[in-house]
């Protein structure tokens, strides 16, 4: 029986993920409307879920005239290409391109650094710590006295990071025992500049709502 | 014409090739630099001192490291053979697949080459089923990108020249030509290529280097492999 194709933009996300995040982000800034699909994560994935991201099973997945984009980066990319005429969120020369695309990937690791300092004790603790300053003192050096990370204008770097404040700030800062502030001054002030912008403000969740989001992986993985 | 571009390399380096190779398709000349890895350079720590990791790109004074940043660096900023599809769709496909290959095929690809017993076994399953997955994004075709190299076959080519080898060294089997008859054809077509070859490693040097290193491969992956 053949399926009738949606027309438009549908978004497959999770209401906290930082890389649906950044998807939201990115559509509100280009100004792109598109069907926000709440996705079942915690108990049984939807069948279109598991249709449009056989690989990987994850969200974010943008699905455009009904064929799927998956993973949050390549997702951006997708849009700067496949909507030429909406504000563009990278720069114009290849070789800011290619520093924004390097970057953007380098900010995954304030993530998966972060989770293994809730998920972890002792050792591996301490080295996901460490590893953790190692990250934010890249990120703060990157970024300089620039007030974004491509300068004067908010763009695919400071979307592809800003998601993962609100986790740094209570949460991981809690689990590693340090503040963003004081190890990453220039991130901090960045943090507080993105969230004056509409797109950010809307979009992410206050530190404390992801704080409970983590309490309750931890309940579910018995993670102590 | 043009500004110096220099590629700061490693010879046993799949991703030093990569970078390479999109240099050559495009038809750009290029000096590369070979680093030791095991002392690496002033010139290296300065030029990624993120990662300290080749290849990294140096064109006139910019730098440029990762190798798949590399490769469409080189696609936007030379003229020449495009080396992702035009299409955005297309180009988000490839994308996926190359970060597939880094994300989901390295780390269980090393790991069943120099573990044992179960563990090892559990990585070679998952690393051939990966492997299935890639394979079926030739879809008859010649290369990954149709019937020219593209970003997909860069990427990939890890698994057409280096694992032969390395399964050659650890004695392991991964990929016969039965189990994946088009990844082996591809795998083929890809080393054969007039272009490619210029900058893959001679084989018999890299069989003799792998061979020497093989104890030292076993016991970095000791403290590599995630604990059950």
């Amino acid at each position: 029986m053949a399926e009738e194709i949606k027309k438009g933009l549908v978004l497959l996300d999770f209401w906290v993920s930082p890389f649906g995040q950044r998807c939201r982000i990115a559509l509100a800034e280009k100004g792109l409307p598109y069907e926000y699909s709440e996705q079942e994560l915690l108990g049984t994935k939807s069948e279109l879920l598991l249709r449009s991201n056989p690989i990987h099973k994850k969200i974010p997945v943008l699905i455009h005239d009904g064929r799927p984009v998956n993973e949050s980066l390549v997702i951006l990319n997708y849009l700067e290409e496949a909507f030429p005429d909406a504000p563009p969120l990278l720069p114009a020369d290849p070789y800011a391109r290619a520093q924004a695309r390097f970057w953007a990937a380098y900010s995954d690791k304030v993530y998966e650094v972060g989770s293994r300092l809730w998920k972890t004790k002792g050792e591996a603790q301490s080295q996901a710590r460490a590893e953790m300053l190692q990250v934010l003192g890249n990120l703060d050096g990157e970024l300089g006295e620039k007030p974004f990370f491509a300068g004067e204008k908010f763009g695919f770097v400071d979307l592809a990071l800003v998601p993962f404040m609100p986790w740094l700030t209570p949460s991981f800062e809690r689990y590693g025992g340090f503040s963003v502030a004081e190890v990453a001054p220039r991130l901090a002030a960045w943090a507080d500049r993105c969230m004056e912008r509409e797109s950010v403000a809307k979009t992410l969740y206050p530190g404390e709502k992801v704080d409970e989001f983590i309490t309750l992986l931890k309940k579910k993985y018995g993670i102590e | 014409m043009g500004e110096t571009v220099k590629v700061i390399g490693a010879f046993d380096s799949p991703f030093s090739h990569r970078a390479e190779v999109a240099l050559r398709l495009k038809g750009v000349p290029y000096e590369l630099l070979l680093e030791d890895l095991g002392n690496k350079s002033d010139l290296l720590l300065k030029h990624n001192p993120i990662h300290k990791k080749v290849p990294v790109l140096l064109h006139g004074d910019r730098t440029i490291p990762e190798s798949l940043v590399i490769v469409e660096y080189v696609d936007e900023a030379f003229q020449g053979p495009p080396l992702l599809p035009a299409d955005p769709f297309d180009r988000a496909t490839a994308r996926f697949w190359a970060r597939f290959l880094d994300d989901k095929c390295s780390t269980p690809f090393w790991l069943s080459l120099w573990t044992e017993g179960e563990v090892q076994q559990g990585f070679m399953k998952e690393i051939k089923g990966n492997l299935k997955l890639l394979e079926g994004q030739l879809k008859g075709k010649r290369f990954f990108g149709g019937d020219t190299i593209g970003l997909v076959d860069i990427a990939a080519s890890g698994f057409a020249h280096w694992l032969p080898l390395f399964e050659e060294v650890a004695g392991v089997t991964l990929a016969t030509p039965e189990e994946f008859p088009d990844l082996c054809r591809w795998g083929k077509d890809y080393t054969s290529h007039d272009t490619v070859k210029q900058c893959l490693p001679d084989r018999a040097t890299l069989l003799a280097r792998f061979t020497a290193k093989k104890d030292m491969f076993v016991s970095t992956v000791k403290s590599m492999a995630p604990k059950s």
